[in-house]
């Protein structure tokens, strides 16, 4: 059967409008209960990194908010003086908004963790079952091969030793870079050192294995067919720890903890 | 059996996708480490096969045929989105470990193979009974391979402890290699030669 040009545009054009809407429509009806169980998922991986529910363990989300309220302490901090917020409400800071918002993000210092902008301030989640805080997690992100990974790296009260990292979102090829989530791999980071002496980052996914902690505090084994994801990963993590992330923060934190 | 029984219970054994006309592969291997994600991601696929059979059966007689594969991709493309968004929105924890896989029922050669090789020639309901039936087929392996790999590979059946496993003080040596794609490779061959077992008419002649 033949049809006229004419006919053949009208048909494409009433398929693509047809098709939008329908993708449109199912798009937005959806997006408050993608973005509540986003914001479930991210609070259950910072328990997940704090320790206090395994990887993978089924829980609910009166759980998950339960255990949130109980022992985590979220804070919103000044980046660049570590100064914390007290006027600024956790719960309603979003960081992506954040970046996305000239007045409240400025443009990134030349990095090799593919970051362009960073948030003026910046969420910290203090873990704090009672008086005293037992871990410090941070929020990172850093371009991998593909995509943007987002993540949380948990630190002990001495801001150096490493005490978990996890991913929550990113597109690298799963069983290549996709192995950041192996929980294998994870468990590498715990016990190593994020500092050196000097306060310097140091922290470093290496080619191939490395040692225990004791014998190599900073290095982690890289992952096998994904050495940008590696490298990316090492870059954004150092980024984070320097004095454009949280480095102001935690110096902040350890002068306020030593009896000076 | 009647016609219809037969478009919808043909791709099962007689005809199936992945076992006789080897479609479909690619996502075969990667989701089916557990059950749960096999479970899902076949739900996904019966969804998106019988949905874009019915729509292009019934465009048929009006979709000009010099773009008639874009307009079936078109409504594909669609459809599977759609599906995604209610993913995310129903059963995030699983949309999220079958990552891009979901969005890659755009290029399953079993969906617009059967928009191009069936709705295009049939009435709606028919193809739609043909998606469905297709997708079982492909359900049928999935759910075969996502058993046996969870069940070996972790000694779990749906996240719940079926075989104990040694290092949970159990006697059970989980498999490793079923955790990996290769071990779906093996499985899917399992597969085609039983079925190839009990139907010889499917033995490909040399």
């Amino acid at each position: 059967m033949r049809h006229s040009n004419t006919y053949i545009v009208g048909f494409a054009a009433a398929v693509c409008l047809a098709c939008s809407v329908v993708v449109a429509t199912s798009a937005v009806g959806l997006r408050s209960r993608q973005d509540a169980n986003r914001v479930l998922d991210r609070q259950k991986k910072v328990l997940t990194v704090a320790g206090l529910i395994s990887e993978g363990e089924k829980v609910d989300p009166q759980q998950v908010e339960e255990l949130f309220k109980q022992n985590i302490k979220a804070k919103v901090i000044d980046l660049a003086t570590g100064e914390i917020d007290p006027s600024a409400d956790p719960e309603a800071f979003d960081q992506q908004k954040a970046i996305k918002d000239p007045n409240r993000s400025r443009e990134a210092p030349a990095n090799r963790a593919g970051i362009r902008r960073i948030p003026n301030d910046a969420l910290v989640y203090l873990v704090e079952p009672r008086d005293e805080v037992e871990k410090i997690i941070l929020p990172i992100e850093g371009k991998g091969l593909w995509s943007t990974l987002y993540g949380f790296l948990a630190l002990a009260p001495d801001t150096t030793t490493i005490d978990g990292i996890i991913f929550y979102q990113h597109g690298e090829t799963p069983g290549l870079g996709g192995e950041v989530d192996n929980p294998s791999w994870k468990a590498l980071w715990v016990g190593r050192q994020a500092y050196d002496e000097e306060w310097d980052p140091a922290i470093e996914v290496i080619k191939g294995a490395a040692g225990p902690p004791a014998e190599d505090p900073y290095e982690v084994d890289g992952l096998s067919g994904a050495t940008l994801t590696s490298r990316g990963v090492s870059e954004l993590v150092r980024f984070w720890l320097g004095d454009k992330g949280f480095g102001p923060y935690l110096e902040k934190f350890r002068a306020e903890r030593s009896p000076a | 059996m009647s016609k219809q029984t037969k478009i919808l219970l043909d791709p099962l054994f007689d005809n199936n996708p992945i076992a006789l006309q080897v479609l479909g592969i690619c996502s075969a291997l990667a989701v089916t480490t557990k059950l749960e994600t096999s479970i899902v991601m076949a739900l996904a696929v019966i969804a998106v096969t019988a949905l874009s059979n019915f729509f292009v059966s019934m465009l048929r007689n009006l979709i000009p045929s010099s773009i008639r594969i874009i307009v079936q991709l078109t409504i594909i493309a669609s459809l599977v989105i759609v599906t995604d968004q209610i993913l995310q929105a129903f059963v995030y924890d699983v949309s999220k470990q079958l990552s891009v896989f979901v969005g890659l029922i755009i290029t399953n050669c079993i969906v617009m193979g059967r928009a191009e090789a069936f709705a295009m020639q049939n009435p709606p309901v028919d193809s739609l009974l043909d998606g469905i039936g297709n997708g079982l087929g492909y359900s049928v392996v999935l759910l075969l391979v996502g058993f046996f790999r969870e069940l070996l590979g972790s000694g779990e059946l749906l996240g719940y402890r079926v075989l104990p496993v040694v290092s949970h003080g159990g006697w059970y040596q989980p498999n490793g290699l079923m955790v990996l794609s290769p071990g779906a490779f093996f499985l899917i061959g399992f597969f085609i030669w039983a079925l190839r077992t009990w139907k010889p008419d499917q033995v490909t002649e040399d």
